[in-house]
Parts: structure tokens; C-alpha cells; sequence
């Protein structure tokens, strides 16, 4: 960390020490997390290249404007907003615990990596809760001159371009690969949330263990912390593509 | 001797302290570009309500969000993940590759928009199969094989 002082002029590549002054560990986990930034880009830069191939897209003010507990209050972002404070949270807890591991302060450490924990599993009831809502909420879609009443989910969009019918307005289908798109990037990004809660609990139970202070050094859960926050990054830009823009 | 040693954990506290501090900070950069990214999204919003929407200032915010979101994935990666503290010969072989991303991204959205292009227009359509279907078949009548 703060260690990385090379004197210049060291030969950094005559042997004997890491060329990077980073253990191979925390080097791989680099490039896994690089790796994985490619997977989760090209998920996105696929989603972007179907909507711009498309006339018409839904507006995310519209389909992502429900809270709980409030009915059908119209707070376009509010909740999305709440998952993305929970999570930024949860970060800052994370690297709170990764420096207790450098002070070797095991308390620390545990009450920390808790936080972080129930941030992660905040998160991933909001999410359920927001995939619920979607799948089972009912919208009015005309199809083929019939009304008919579908929720969001892969193969039924009803967000699409809104059309006179009988006097008022009423959407038709969207899109097929809104759905798609959507429930496959936050699936995977709360696959990754959930992964790392995982990590995160077996990173507590080892240090409850003590296996670290044996060990002389919490490098493990710096490792954690290093896919929890690349979680926090990804969820940027998932905000970002389907919330934001 | 004893008096050394106190000396150094003292340094280290300090140290530690004034870390805590730049995290917390970071924390709260974070949070105030994320509000700032709600206010810009709820402007869409508005802006798309109005009858006559202006598309490009909504193109203009969209843009605008887009940097403060780069920005928000600088201090996560920089701050929060440590990489800032890295040597340098390790932070580039990180940020180097990552950099296919500038091309990737444009190709695909361009590629998108061709594709709308051609949607929208006869430019990408082929010639009618039937028409061409239609030319006489060439006589079958010698071999009757088939």
C-alpha cells in the first residue's frame, strides 16, 4: 500500500523481490478484476449497441419510479438512488476494515467487515425487490388491437411508444431486449454482490478465527476488498446505462 | 530504546489517522457526484415531459453524467481500491489494457447507429429473391435424373 516507495534507479527486474512490490496474490486478483471489467464492458457495450439500433427505447424515469411501502407514488429514481448510497456505504466500510488489517486491530476488523456485510445484503434485497416489482407489476400494452396487461420481464416489454386508443393513451410492446438486457447486467452484477458477500463472510469467520494474526498479516482481506469495490465500480456504470442515460 | 519505539507507533498513528480521514472524504466526493447525477437525471426527466423536449440539451446532460460517473470510478479505483499507491509499471499494466475500451465503444455504438440507419431506409435491403426467381430455369429435359 503506503509501502510503495522504490528508490530510483532500483533494479526492479534483477530478481529476489516483486517487480510490482505486490504480492502475486493481490497482483492476480488485479487482473482477474481487469478481466472481469472486459466481461461486464461487453455486456454493456452490447446493451448500448441494441438500443442505439433501436427507434424507440423506455425511459427509465418511467419504468424504475416505485418505492416501497409507497403504491403507486411516482418517485422516478428515488430507490435505485437509495440501492446506490447503500452500496457506496458498504465500500467505505470495506476499505475501513482493510485498514484495521494493516493496524493488526482483529476488533476492527470484525465489526468493519459486519457492516460491510449487511450493506452487501441490503443491497441484494433491494434488488430482489426491485425485480419483483418489475416482473409482477402489471402495465396496459396494446396488442393487436387488444388490450392486455404484461409485467417486465425477458420476453415481454410493455414500455413501448404510447398510442391513441378509445380516448386515452396506452403503451404498445417495446423492445423484446429491454428485459433481456436488463435482468441479465443487474443479474450478473448481483451475482457478483452476492459472491462477495460470501467472500466477505468467510473473510469474518477466519478472522474470528484468528487465522490472520497467526498469519501476521490481514492481506486476505485486502483481496476482498479489492473485488467488493470493483462490485461498487461496476455498479456505476450500471447506474449509469440503465438508470441515468 | 523504549522511548524509539513509542515514537514510531506515535508516527504511525498520525499516519493512520490522516488515511481514515482521506477515506472519508472520498466517501463523501462520492456521494455529493451521485446526487449531482440524481439532480441531472431528475432534469431529464423534465426536460422529456415538456411538449417540446430540446434533445440536445438532454444529449448534453447525458454527457455530463457520463464524466462525473468516470470520475466517480477514478476515486473508487484510486482511493478505495489502493491503486493510486501502486508503482507505476504496475498501475499501466492495469490502466494500458483498459484502454481497448475507447475503440470498443465506439465501433459498437456506431455500428448501433448504422444499424437504425438501415432499419429506418431501403439502403441495406437486398434485391427481391422472387424477382429473381423468376428467370427461366434452365431446361431439365435431357437427363430426367433428379
Amino acid at each position: 500500500m503506503t509501502t510503495a516507495t522504490v528508490q530510483p534507479g532500483t533494479k526492479l527486474w534483477s530478481g529476489g523481490k516483486s517487480p510490482f512490490n505486490v504480492s502475486y496474490g493481490k497482483l492476480m486478483m488485479w487482473y482477474f478484476l481487469m478481466s472481469d471489467a472486459f466481461t461486464f464492458g461487453a455486456f454493456l457495450i452490447s446493451y448500448g449497441t441494441i438500443r442505439f439500433s433501436q427507434n424507440f427505447w423506455a425511459d427509465p424515469n418511467h419504468v424504475f419510479n416505485a418505492f416501497p411501502f409507497t403504491g403507486h407514488m411516482n418517485l422516478p429514481l428515488a430507490f435505485v438512488s437509495l440501492m446506490t448510497f447503500i452500496l457506496i456505504l458498504s465500500s467505505v466500510t470495506m476499505v475501513l476494515a482493510v485498514h484495521e488489517g494493516h493496524n493488526m486491530n482483529r476488533k476492527g476488523v470484525e465489526k468493519w467487515m459486519i457492516f460491510t456485510i449487511l450493506g452487501g445484503l441490503a443491497f441484494l434485497g433491494c434488488q430482489a425487490w426491485e425485480w419483483t416489482h418489475l416482473i409482477t407489476g402489471d402495465h396496459a400494452v396494446l396488442v393487436n388491437g387488444v388490450v392486455e396487461h404484461w409485467g417486465t420481464t425477458t420476453t415481454h416489454n410493455p414500455w413501448g411508444p404510447e398510442t391513441m386508443f378509445n380516448g386515452h393513451e396506452i403503451a404498445t410492446p417495446g423492445p423484446i431486449a429491454f428485459g433481456g438486457y436488463f435482468f441479465g447486467i443487474t443479474g450478473f452484477h448481483g451475482f457478483h454482490v452476492f459472491s462477495g458477500v460470501v467472500i466477505n463472510a468467510i473473510m469474518l469467520v477466519k478472522t474470528r478465527m484468528g487465522h490472520f494474526d497467526q498469519r501476521g498479516h490481514y492481506e486476505m482481506i485486502e483481496k476482498a476488498g479489492l473485488y467488493w469495490h470493483f462490485v461498487d465500480l461496476v455498479w456505476v456504470f450500471v447506474f449509469l446505462c440503465f438508470y441515468l442515460i | 530504546m523504549a522511548h524509539a519505539t513509542t515514537e514510531i507507533f506515535h508516527v504511525h498513528e498520525e499516519e493512520s489517522k490522516a488515511m481514515v480521514k482521506r477515506l472519508w472524504k472520498c466517501f463523501w466526493i462520492l456521494l455529493v457526484i451521485t446526487i449531482v447525477e440524481l439532480g441531472i437525471g431528475l432534469t431529464i426527466y423534465n426536460i422529456h415531459k415538456s411538449p417540446v423536449p430540446h434533445h440536445t440539451m438532454v444529449l448534453m446532460f447525458k454527457g455530463l453524467v457520463t464524466i462525473l460517473s468516470l470520475a466517480k470510478a477514478f476515486y473508487i479505483v484510486s482511493i478505495f481500491m489502493h491503486l493510486g499507491d501502486e508503482i507505476r509499471n504496475m498501475i499501466m499494466t492495469i490502466v494500458v489494457p483498459l484502454m481497448l475500451f475507447v475503440w470498443f465503444i465506439a465501433a459498437f455504438l456506431w455500428d448501433g447507429d448504422s444499424w437504425k440507419n438501415l432499419r429506418n431506409t431501403d439502403a441495406g435491403s437486398r434485391p427481391n429473391i422472387e424477382k429473381v426467381e423468376t428467370a427461366p430455369l434452365p431446361a431439365k429435359e435431357e437427363g430426367k435424373k433428379d
